[in-house]
């Protein structure tokens, strides 16, 4: 239980508070999107690192392997990849379309055009 | 015998009729299909939870994997309601949705609509049904995705911004939670919900569970709009299409509480959460703050529809009341205002979408000589804003009497004292509604004075109607209430 | 771009590779590695590839969107068809073993046919997006 005994999780944690200091931090809504990507990057880690086991092989039932990696993590980040990935385009698309309705992408500008329709 | 897979066609049938309207391409055919695939998801909840009332919690498996290896769909008294609660506002919203999203939405993307509204519904009723925590966030995003989307489709540019806000808001809950599930897989080594309730007991360091339960907390508390994440709410309601308003008020937030009750009552424990950790006193401080700060912000709104906004964010202050008492009496209280305040919502919501097309807006300046314009709305506004306040005789009422005595009964005055006295809140901007609605005059360049058409009101009466009608017969919601409490906190520990 | 003759070349000689690859990649993923998420990427990205090579109006003309929105909808149809065929056979939804007259026969032909349902909804997500955002700049530059 030493700190390289948790490498992994430091990482995630690293990981997780870029993220999120990125989405918090910057007014430019298509590196918000950046953030948010790196963000969830983390949970993958913490998914996919401890399903690794060392020296283990892929789960095909085959003669002198006893050791096996579990796959289920695995297939659950592939499924929230396949979110992420899905995320990102609609936010994309949706950044393509305040840039049509607004002029800018910055958050600051758009805050000001809001205020001024009021 | 069919009804035996009830539980999966609940949330197969609207998942199908989302690609087949897609491929028909025509909107009118996209209402159909979307129409009778929420009757049949309703029929199927009805069944569900007559159900699970006679003979206790139904089990599924997916591809016939015994659970706990498969994923398991699991229907109890708590989920089933839940579900019942989201397929009868599908259905009630449906007939009302032709008129008013033809008017709001361009003609050759109307299918699309209907597509992401049945996208919607299911990923809402998997999220009930689904007793697996991935599953429960595949269902989260899906129901998220199509969400974002229905919201920036409302006619003001600001949608779009809502609809960002809303995106980066809640895919950071969504993956809070995804990450608190994850740290509790990798203590327990299982993802269904009952079996880790099981194995939770067994682990032997807790420290991966505390941080778990915080990370669920933060997520699922994004999703529901806990104060103080309420911030992407407002907009996103206020700027949507009113239909979609109407089915995202009553449902969206809805669900996301019962994964908050399910993580919290059937996962942990009771003591787990309100003993062993200082919850209870956070939630509650969290949800007085909600009922004092977002009512006191629904006051002072120039527009009928953040008013409304403002008002869940309160309201759902006060589901989460409910749990912070971390007893049964809170729980059945918390669930008969999580019905009751959805049904209610969904009326004023539907309500605001008929003055939306009548008025051309729902700013104060537009609602002014409601009264005598649109006078049947404006009096079921009246209605609905009485159960809002919690007046004897609407839904309101009887579940915040619930909540009440459930405060008093252990011994917490300060929470009744809260209660009461946010209630007055809800008084003045009800009240805004009504002076502005009776006592001003029309606006000078009203276009269309006359009620909505009846497509339009008939759905919205009929749901006012219903708070009406669970308001003077509370007993059935209770009773229902209790039976789901009962149900979220029985499960195996 | 149109004008670059090593592209034009290379593209032509690859493209149909990269589809004879992607259905290898396809029809081996019930017993090995690969499957449809992989299949669906690799098909629309020979088509975008195609698409940056001889322009947009070309691709469109190869693969027409509404062919692209059409697959976007079948492949989910095809997935929660095999669901309901489980539930038509006398098993549960999304039951393999009863596909077919045995479990491992039943378990290939599911898990063949939720393959093909996935690799067509990617492999048309992949070019709607591809179609709608490339599409939606160059009407901006063509507009007003």
């Amino acid at each position: 239980m030493s700190f390289f005994g948790h490498f992994s999780y430091w990482a995630t944690v690293f990981i997780l508070m870029t993220g999120l200091y990125i989405v918090i931090a910057r007014g430019n809504l298509v590196k918000k999107l950046v953030g948010l990507g790196i963000f969830q990057t983390s949970v993958y880690l913490l998914y996919v690192a401890p399903g690794k086991l060392i020296g283990g092989t892929a789960p095909i039932v085959g003669e002198g392997f006893t050791v096996y990696s579990n796959p289920l993590p695995h297939v659950l980040i592939l499924t929230a990849i396949v979110v992420g990935v899905a995320t990102l385009a609609l936010g994309l698309a949706l950044v393509v379309r305040i840039r049509e309705a607004y002029g800018t992408v910055e958050e600051d500008e758009l805050l000001e055009a809001d205020a001024k329709d009021d | 015998m069919l009804s035996q897979h009830f539980p999966i066609l609940l949330v197969v049938v609207p998942l199908i009729a989302s690609p087949v309207i897609v491929m028909a391409r025509s909107g009118f055919l996209g209402w159909v299909a979307s129409l009778a695939a929420s009757a049949a998801a309703f029929a199927m909840s009805v069944a569900l939870l007559v159900a699970t009332t006679e003979s206790g919690a139904i089990s599924y498996a997916i591809g016939s994997w015994p659970p706990p290896w498969g994923i398991e769909y699991r229907v109890d008294a708590a989920n089933a309601l839940v579900a019942l609660l989201v397929s009868a506002i599908a259905l009630v919203v449906l007939p009302y949705a032709r008129r008013s999203v033809s008017a709001e939405i361009g003609q050759e993307r109307l299918y699309l609509f209907y597509a992401l509204l049945m996208l919607c519904l299911a990923g809402l009723l998997g999220i009930a049904v689904t007793g697996d925590a991935f599953n429960l966030f595949v269902f989260l995003e899906i129901s998220s995705l199509a969400t974002y989307v229905l919201i920036a489709l409302g006619r003001n540019r600001r949608a779009l911004t809502a609809a960002y806000q809303y995106l980066i808001l809640g895919t950071i809950g969504a993956t809070l939670y995804v990450t608190g599930v994850g740290l509790l897989y990798l203590a327990t080594g299982t993802l269904n919900l009952a079996d880790m309730a099981a194995r939770l007991a067994d682990v032997p360091d807790k420290r991966p569970l505390v941080a778990g339960l915080a990370f669920i907390t933060a997520g699922v508390g994004l999703k529901l709009a806990l104060f103080p994440l309420h911030a992407w709410l407002p907009n996103a309601y206020a700027y949507a299409p009113s239909a979609v308003s109407a089915f995202l008020a009553a449902t969206a937030t809805k669900v996301a509480v019962y994964v908050l009750m399910r993580v919290y009552f059937s996962v942990y424990g009771v003591d787990a959460v309100f003993r062993d950790m200082p919850l209870g006193p956070v939630l509650a401080v969290l949800s007085v703050a909600a009922l004092f700060i977002a009512s006191a912000a629904a006051i002072v709104q120039k527009d009928l529809k953040r008013l409304l906004a403002y008002s869940s964010v309160a309201q759902i202050g006060y589901i989460t009341l409910g749990i912070s008492l971390g007893s049964a009496p809170g729980l059945t209280a918390a669930v008969a205002h999580l019905v009751n305040h959805g049904i209610t919502k969904g009326a004023l919501f539907l309500l605001a979408g008929a003055i939306a097309l009548r008025a051309g807006g729902t700013g104060f300046d537009r609602v002014a000589g409601l009264g005598r314009t649109m006078p049947l709305t404006a009096f079921a506004f009246v209605l609905g804003g009485l159960s809002l306040i919690g007046v004897p005789g609407t839904a309101g009422f009887a579940s915040k009497w619930a909540l009440v005595a459930a405060a008093i009964g252990a011994g917490h005055w300060w929470i009744a004292a809260a209660v009461l006295l946010s209630s007055l809140l809800a008084v003045a901007y009800v009240w805004k509604f009504v002076e502005c609605a009776y006592f001003r005059g029309p606006p000078g360049d009203a276009p269309d004075p006359g009620e909505a058409p009846a497509d339009m009101t008939i759905p919205a009466f009929a749901l006012t109607a219903a708070v009406i009608a669970a308001g003077l017969f509370a007993w059935p919601v209770l009773e229902a209430s209790a039976r789901a409490a009962e149900a979220l906190m029985g499960a195996p520990r | 771009m149109r004008m670059d003759i090593i592209l034009r070349v290379v593209g032509k000689i690859l493209i149909p590779y990269a589809v004879v690859f992607a259905l290898y990649v396809q029809f081996h993923g019930d017993f090995g590695p690969g499957g449809g998420f992989q299949a669906g990427v690799v098909i629309a990205a020979a088509v975008i590839f195609y698409g940056i090579i001889f322009g947009l109006a070309a691709a469109r003309r190869a693969v027409p969107e509404s062919l692209v929105e059409s697959m976007v909808a079948l492949g989910v149809l095809v997935f929660a068809g095999v669901g309901v065929a489980g539930i038509v056979l006398g098993g549960n939804y999304l039951d393999y073993f009863v596909l077919a007259h045995d479990s491992v026969h039943g378990q290939h032909r599911g898990i063949l046919w939720v393959e093909a349902g996935v690799g067509i909804t990617v492999s048309g997500v992949m070019l709607k997006v591809f179609y709608l955002f490339t599409g939606r700049a160059r009407d901006l530059e063509d507009g007003p």
